[in-house]
């Protein structure tokens, strides 16, 4: 009797106290901004700052305020904790962020619960959008790029064999069960495979093993960090020769940092990717420009989920005319079209999910500098996953 | 009414500890507060009673058997996992859900108990840790299972006793959680009143001489850590059904390190050290990181470092000495 009595007075406050307090949005971002994954946070960070920066702070009369939380890694159950408390005490209007897919899928019921626009600004594993109503992403999906690599590694790449190298955790092997899939759907061979551990620092004996199979191509999945290096290394080691064996992986194994640690050993490794910062148009590099102005540093897929998340949310707001209620956000939402610094984007209605170019890349000298060199590119590429599901 | 000649001096003892004093009472009074004074952060002190729980069961074999675990996190993640599966494959009714995860976590314990009842000091952390990382790995390849690292998928909780929904405000969520750690804190509470409990005690202080004097030390030890495993279970559980996601961070070593963290915070051996270190951990851990959530690790890490510096047997062992020489005065 009395905890009824208490949950009514609760929930009768929060249905009075917003009527109140109507000149401001609140957007509650949760992100990994300490731990392992710090960096991935950080820089989502910079791209909410800096499109706040150029677009300023009130959108349709409501003034934007960010309440940022950590979840210190891959942890659902605090997620969940922190978007509960964002909506309950913080009376947060959004939730964006979600570094991580376990911080989005924990988030995700409660986004559902409370009705509440959940904006995903990175988080890649496909089955996210489908977990609430009301989850929008503007990043990527994994099964995007990895299985579109491989259709254009058939078609294209003049390749019928390969072998796939994947870190052995959840996002290795979607990535090597979507790229298998789509290389065979494609007319190609898959000669073998393997299952790193995630913590390796050694990859020669499974380089070994992969160059005694002869692939033509090796499709490789490995988390970022000091990993692309060592796996180069190997590579060059056990004389695997980019130019007659392919080399193929999504974006993090050939990321900035990736590069710059191997040098010369990262030429001609071919990726496909949404974004990267040599991505020429005259709004990616006033973009880059503007980064480096303000971070000195240049902006990754990451920093670009986080600008493009708050494009959404202030075009979303000025169709809403500043309503803030989940169903009107998420009817606003839908097919919207942009163009972002990677390019032309847009919001499938039906999966709520991104619909984006695909660029095949070459890492390649330019001048002094060794860089990714976009040199075919697939356009409109939707989730295959949730493609695959309707059929 | 036994009269007291008829009672041996030690059960005197024995029923002088597990008086209730004023103080206790207070304590579980007060943690009906958050209900009236901060009813938006019930969510939080849902997963404060929940890790609370889980310190209670690392204090039972370190802070009173001296068997220092790094791979506690193990039985919590059995039973968190365990309660997650039970509702998905079976059926969402959370106290059934308890007692299936507090049983797995408890053979667990049982199986492995065999092997920590033999060794001792560092032998013991490499072995517990070894074994913590050993099941986190296991839940990570078994990605048919778990979910790896996306975490489980289609946990569904029914609501409690089929009337309490757990909602957002987390109302359902803390009275259960608060609950059930008051029940086992009864039990554990019993338990090291006990001449068992005793005898744990004894081990710590010397494992040598236990069996000297006729107990059974290793069954001792194996008793213990069987049940703390089954209790660390059981919270690992409540965390799954409150949260309605299971993931690998439960069996972490991280979180391990954290129970360990608070419990020496708190206090080891005084059953409430655990409660009021992860009540400390946990309400700091959510303040500093509102204030900064980079650096947030930081102030807990200062935090850390004063108390083991200035209260080296925990904030606990530093009140009741500064009591004890107060009272003397």
């Amino acid at each position: 009797m009395k905890r009824s009595l208490f949950a009514g007075a609760a929930l009768l406050a929060v249905v009075i106290l917003p009527a109140g307090a109507n000149a401001q949005i609140k957007i509650g971002v949760i992100n990994s901004y300490s731990g392992q994954f710090a960096d991935t946070g950080a820089q989502i960070d910079n791209g909410i700052k800096l499109y706040m920066k150029q677009h300023g702070d009130t959108v349709a009369g409501k003034k934007i305020e960010i309440i940022r939380k950590d979840t210190g890694g891959p942890n659902p159950d605090v997620a969940k904790r922190l978007a509960q408390e964002l909506i309950v005490r913080d009376k947060a209007d959004i939730l964006a962020g979600f570094t991580l897919t376990p911080e989005a899928l924990g988030a995700a019921s409660v986004s559902e619960e409370a009705k509440k626009l959940m904006v995903v600004m990175n988080a890649a594993t496909s089955i996210v959008t489908t977990k609430s109503p009301y989850i929008v992403r503007v990043s990527l999906t994994l099964p995007q790029i990895a299985d579109t690599l491989a259709t254009w590694a058939v078609k294209k790449g003049g390749t019928k064999k390969a072998y796939t190298m994947v870190s052995d955790y959840g996002p290795g092997i979607d990535a090597e069960g979507a790229f298998q899939k789509a290389f065979k759907e494609a007319g190609g061979e898959i000669v073998g495979s393997v299952r790193m551990p995630v913590a390796n620092p050694d990859f020669s004996a499974f380089v070994q093993r992969a160059k005694d199979l002869n692939p033509e191509s090796i499709f490789v999945f490995i988390p970022g960090g000091a990993q692309p290096a060592a796996l180069g290394k190997a590579f060059a080691e056990r004389g695997i020769d980019p130019k007659k064996v392919k080399l193929l992986s999504t974006g993090e194994p050939v990321d900035e940092t990736a590069i710059k640690s191997m040098g010369d050993l990262a030429l001609d490794r071919i990726s496909a990717w949404h974004y990267d910062f040599n991505h020429k148009s005259k709004m990616n590099s006033d973009f880059v420009k503007a980064f480096n102005a303000e971070y000195k540093r240049n902006p990754d897929f990451f920093a670009v989920g986080g600008y493009d998340g708050m494009h959404l949310i202030y075009e979303a707001l000025k169709k809403t005319n500043g309503n803030a209620d989940g169903d009107a956000l998420i009817a606003a939402i839908k097919g919207m079209k942009w163009e972002s610094p990677r390019g032309v984007i847009w919001i499938d209605p039906e999966t709520r999910d991104v619909v984006q170019t695909v660029y095949i890349r070459r890492v390649q000298k330019v001048g002094n500098d060794i860089v990714n060199v976009e040199f075919d590119k697939i356009e409109n590429v939707k989730d295959p996953v949730k493609a695959a599901m309707k059929k | 009414m036994v009269p007291t000649d008829t009672i041996s001096a030690p059960q005197l003892y024995l029923q002088s500890l597990s008086r209730w004093s004023a103080t206790e009472i207070a304590f579980w009074l007060a943690t009906l507060l958050p209900f009236f004074l901060f009813p938006n952060y019930l969510s939080l002190a849902s997963q404060i009673a929940i890790t609370a729980l889980f310190a209670l069961s690392l204090d039972l074999i370190l802070g009173y058997a001296g068997v220092v675990s790094l791979g506690h996190a193990a039985f919590f993640g059995i039973g968190a996992y365990a309660a997650g599966l039970f509702s998905k494959f079976v059926w969402g009714e959370p106290i059934s859900g308890l007692l299936v995860a507090a049983l797995l976590a408890g053979l667990a314990g049982y199986a492995t108990s065999f092997i920590i009842c033999r060794f001792r000091h560092l032998t013991l952390i490499m072995l517990t840790l070894g074994l913590g990382l050993l099941a986190f790995e296991v839940a990570n390849s078994a990605h048919w299972l778990t979910g790896g690292s996306d975490g489980l998928q289609g946990v569904r909780i029914w609501p409690l006793f089929g009337i309490f929904k757990f909602d957002l405000y987390g109302y359902t969520a803390y009275s259960y959680s608060l609950a059930v750690l008051f029940l086992f804190f009864l039990g554990m509470r019993r338990l090291v009143h006990s001449p068992f409990g005793l005898a744990l005690r004894g081990i710590r202080e010397n494992l040598v001489r236990m069996p000297a004097i006729g107990a059974a030390s290793r069954a001792h030890i194996r008793k213990a850590y069987t049940i703390a495993a089954a209790v660390a279970g059981i919270a690992g559980a409540l965390l799954t059904q409150t949260t309605e996601s299971a993931a690998l961070e439960s069996i972490s070593f991280q979180r391990s390190a954290d129970v360990l963290v608070m419990l020496v915070l708190g206090g080891a051996g005084r059953l409430y050290g655990g409660l009021i270190g992860a009540i400390i951990f946990m309400i700091a851990r959510d303040q500093f990181s509102g204030i900064a959530p980079q650096y947030w690790y930081f102030w807990i890490g200062i935090l850390l470092i004063v108390v083991v510096m200035l209260l080296p047997n925990g904030i606990l062992g530093g009140l009741s000495k500064i009591f004890a020489r107060w009272s003397r005065k």
